[in-house]
């Protein structure tokens, strides 16, 4: 297979596309792409303040490496989940990676900042983990971005776990989740605007950038994604895809183009009206946030079981470490 | 062949050559659009041709989890 552009041998395939490229054009394409998806949606305006989610997986340190190579700032943000050996080695990963690249990284410890870690939580609620975890990390990007004046936070979502939520919002219909689903939720007052300007990329195809730009990323995985829905969804599409190249961005593409707006249309597009929580100050459409909500009550059971001492209480204050670029 | 598998857990395997890299994947029974595979520091397209001297990675693209 040659490469589209040069004629080279082709080390990447887009079958998509019908296009294969060497070393050097896929990257320059990889780049391309990622600028044509953050132009046609508008998702970074002139003096927009980013924050960029980075776990020290491939999708999140490719989109801060592309992001800078695009200009723009972007501090990270990186969130510790207390997951033992594997969460110490994300944060080396991440810290590695920004020191290299002359990054700006914020790092939040979750047991830290709130008195336990992830699977401790979920000890305490009783609920998967990836519940609580995917909670708090909504939460805390939005609160760092708020507290720090950060207008926009990007996440290296990619097609494939765009088109596996897709897929995951159909099977069970879930209205809501499907109105709200896109590559950009609008800024509203309190709630940062929220970009994916990966979306548009197959997993592999952000694997392949990461190896050919000598990205190092960590490659385990979390121990509570073994069995995730969201992995079966992927291998799913994933076979689809393979007899049916396309699939997986026609299936995305085509629901946010044509049936997402009918959809809005018919929710009657209230937009519920939003309030700060009683507990934290964050924007909420209740009272007190889901993520008060899930703590204090995390704190009563952990209490009864003695895992936190009787006087404890929950303190919704995220403790920052602010890592600048001349730390190594 | 030697293939090395990352998918994520390592593990290696001897496979008799030659094979195209989308015939090896067969063999492995493993989904090409889940993977990347690397010989040394190149990348490998579906129909790039490997012999019994060739070693490669095939290293797991997918992941899962909430982001
Ligand atoms: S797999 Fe679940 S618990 Fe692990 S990091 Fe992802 S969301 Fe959190
Ligand atoms: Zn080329
Ligand atoms: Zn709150």
């Amino acid at each position: 297979m040659k490469c589209s552009v040069c004629g080279a041998p082709a080390q990447v395939e887009v079958r998509r596309r019908n296009r294969a490229f060497c070393a050097e054009h896929y990257r320059e394409w990889f780049v391309r792409e990622t600028r044509r998806n953050i132009k046609r949606h508008r998702m970074i305006r002139p003096q927009d303040r980013l924050l960029a989610a980075v776990s020290g997986g491939k999708d999140s340190l490719v989109l801060w490496s592309v992001l800078s190579q695009l200009g723009y700032e972007a501090v990270g943000l990186h969130i510790q989940l207390g997951i033992g050996d594997y969460s110490r080695r994300a944060l080396e990963t991440t810290r590695v990676f920004a020191a290299a690249h002359g990054l700006e990284l914020i790092v939040v410890d979750v047991r830290e900042s709130f008195g336990l870690t992830i699977p401790e939580l979920a000890r305490a609620t009783g609920r998967a983990a990836c519940s609580g975890c995917g909670l708090s990390k909504r939460y805390l990007m939005n609160r760092v971005a708020e507290d720090e004046g950060f207008n926009v936070v990007a996440t290296g979502h990619n097609l494939d776990d765009e088109a596996a939520t897709l897929l995951g919002n159909v099977s069970h219909w879930q209205l809501d989740a499907l109105v709200r689903q896109g590559p950009m939720l609008a800024e509203r007052p309190g709630l940062a605007r929220r970009i994916k300007p990966l979306y548009t990329f197959t997993e592999r195809e952000v694997a392949a950038y990461a190896f050919l730009a000598g990205i190092s990323y960590q490659h385990e995985e979390c121990l509570h994604a073994e069995g995730a829905k969201s992995l079966l969804y992927k291998e799913l599409l994933n076979r689809l895809e393979t007899r049916m190249p396309g699939t997986k961005q026609v299936f995305l593409d085509q629901y946010l183009k044509k049936v997402q707006p009918a959809l809005r249309d018919h929710s009657g597009e209230a937009e519920v009206e939003l309030r700060r929580c009683e507990r934290c100050g964050s924007v909420t459409t209740g009272a007190v946030c889901a993520h008060c909500k899930l703590w204090d009550r995390a704190y009563a059971r952990a209490k009864k079981r003695h895992l936190l001492p009787p006087e404890a209480g929950f303190d919704p204050q995220p403790k920052l470490h602010f890592l600048t670029r001349a730390e190594p | 062949m030697k293939v090395v598998l990352r998918t994520p857990q390592k593990e290696t395997r001897q496979l008799e050559g030659p094979l195209t890299v989308a015939e090896m994947l067969k063999e492995l029974g493993i989904d090409p659009e889940g993977v990347i595979v690397a010989r040394g520091s190149d990348l490998l397209t579906p129909d790039a041709r490997l012999d019994d001297a060739d070693e490669v990675e095939v290293i797991q693209a997918i992941s899962g989890g909430a982001k």
